[in-house]
């Protein structure tokens, strides 16, 4: 199969960026990228750019503010997997031989507080049931029935990703929290507290693929798959399901589909970045992407293995809770994370030796995207 | 006067029911009623008057008033399984402190808000047995104070 490769990254910050607009920091991130990868005007023949709430062609507007335009150009929406979604239509592309270079970037511009979604229909809002943060403590209410997870584990996933966001300069959030600061921030809907619930914010971030001759990082895979009918707390969130507990998540979809791409298993992982929407959904995705057995992610984060100093660090960029989440922008800046960790790139908070990383995404839709790279 | 949050989603009066669907294909109850079945894809489906009572299978109280949201805070937020084999998302009674898994739960139908017309809009949530009561508070917005 024709090799793929990451050969330029860029990124703008996350954060809350008053004043400049959504395409601004789409060709701030875009003009790293492709200084990144030597390229300039006409040095790519395709365009697709993850964007959710930045209205109508929002990466046409970017490539068009830099004087870019004429190749096709194609927005793509797939919820929180955006940026994922666009990644594996650009890598089939380039491995279909439609073209050798594409750009992929992400967008985003998120309004503040709760997120409002037009994928509620008005009466489920003005009837309660479209209360996102609510949705996400009945599955931290499951995981913890069903998982032996204590509020002090969710806890432990805060402290973890902040202290790593501390040597992130992308991120939004970069001070050290303890348990305490986290068990004592306001209860936004119990078993979650305010801290551990990521913010909705603006950022961007870009990646350019090319068509390998070998050398540097590979984008071994970028798999994304929606879910399975009947789940009722899945991220599609229906107003109701299945009585069962075998519906196959979409994130454990899309990843036995990444693994068998890439032709590896999770054990072989170095580094992860996964969805920590919230704390409890990263220790669910450690589970879904099996990182560890179902039932046993308050085990994996007891033995300190996903902390930077383990055998597999989960979020070295500080994750979603220290950097927020840029819905378009997020999951491809996960992936320019990693491909400074395997550059050896990424400063203090650098995974020794990694040259096999996982990212992963999960949301509206629902839709899962799982992207493996390796150098 | 009354009215409802969204048309043909329970029946009121004294025995409400939520309104599902059956499928003739595969036999299973969807909520809302749809014309489609959501898990097999077939278009024989029937109205169907679900189980009035249920297990409660998760709950979270809402702190905050969610973007669009009419009612009062706090409120009851969880799923309840039906006999049916359907798990329903559902507004609950608060408070939620004392609820417990597969705690035995019944529908009501409660005031949500009152419109701009001076009519209570009407929904349903779940409540304990335990904690029966009076069916459609008047006066009385929101989850209705077990």
């Amino acid at each position: 199969m024709t090799r793929v490769e990451i050969t330029g990254i860029g990124l703008h910050p996350f954060g809350r960026f008053d004043g400049t607009s959504v395409t601004e920091m789409g060709v701030v991130a875009v003009r790293h990228a492709l200084a990144d990868a030597g390229i300039g005007r006409g040095g790519f023949q395709a365009a697709f750019c993850g964007a959710v709430y930045a209205g109508v062609a929002a990466g046409h507007k970017v490539l068009d503010s830099m004087g870019m335009t004429g190749m096709p150009i194609v927005d793509v929406e797939a919820g929180c997997a955006s940026g994922g979604a666009a990644l594996m239509l650009a890598a089939g592309a380039i491995r279909a031989g439609q073209y050798d270079t594409v750009l992929v970037y992400g967008v985003e511009k998120m309004p503040k507080g709760i997120i409002r979604s037009s994928f509620f229909e008005p009466w489920r809002e003005q009837a309660g049931l479209a209360a996102t943060p609510a949705y996400f403590a009945l599955r931290a209410q499951r995981l913890m029935r069903e998982s032996g997870v204590t509020k002090h584990h969710l806890a432990s996933v805060v402290v973890k990703n902040r202290r790593n966001g501390v040597n992130n300069p992308d991120a939004m959030f970069r001070k050290d929290v303890t348990a305490a600061d986290v068990l004592a921030s306001r209860v936004v809907c119990e078993p979650l507290h305010l801290w551990m619930l990521c913010s909705p914010n603006e950022g961007a971030a870009a990646v350019v693929l090319r068509k390998g001759s070998g050398g540097g990082v590979e984008l071994a895979a970028a798999a994304l798959r929606s879910h399975l009918p009947g789940s009722v707390l899945g991220e599609a969130t229906p107003m109701s399901g299945l009585a069962t507990d075998d519906i196959t998540p979409p994130t454990s979809l899309a990843a036995r589909a990444a693994y068998e791409e890439a032709g590896v298993g999770p054990d072989e992982l170095d580094v992860v970045e996964c969805q920590d929407t919230d704390a409890a959904r990263e220790l669910l995705s450690y589970e879904e992407l099996g990182l560890c057995n179902p039932g046993d992610a308050a085990k994996l984060v007891e033995t300190g293995a996903t902390e930077m100093t383990g055998r597999l660090p989960v979020n070295p960029s500080g994750g979603l809770l220290s950097k927020g989440e840029p819905l378009g922008a997020s999951a491809l800046g996960q992936v320019v994370e990693l491909t400074r960790q395997l550059r050896g790139d990424a400063g203090p908070r650098q995974v020794e030796g990694a040259r096999l990383a996982l990212s992963h995404t999960v949301g509206r839709g629902a839709n899962a995207c799982v992207t493996i790279i390796r150098r | 006067m009354t009215t409802v949050v969204r048309d043909g989603l329970f029946t009121v009066g004294d025995s409400p029911h939520l309104v599902g669907g059956r499928c003739g294909d595969c036999g299973r109850h969807h909520f809302p009623l749809l014309g489609t079945c959501p898990y097999c894809s077939s278009d024989q489906i029937t109205r169907a008057e679900l189980s009035r009572r249920g297990t409660l299978w998760g709950w979270t109280a809402v702190t905050a008033p969610p973007p669009g949201y009419l009612g009062d805070v706090p409120f009851g937020f969880g799923v309840v399984e039906l006999p049916e084999g359907l798990r329903v998302i559902t507004r609950l009674s608060h408070p939620v402190e004392h609820f417990t898994f597969g705690m035995p739960m019944h529908l009501r139908i409660v005031a949500l808000h009152t419109d701009e017309n001076g009519d209570d809009v009407l929904t349903y949530e779940f409540t304990p047995e335990a904690y029966d009561r009076k069916i459609v508070p008047t006066g009385e917005a929101g989850g209705g104070r077990a």
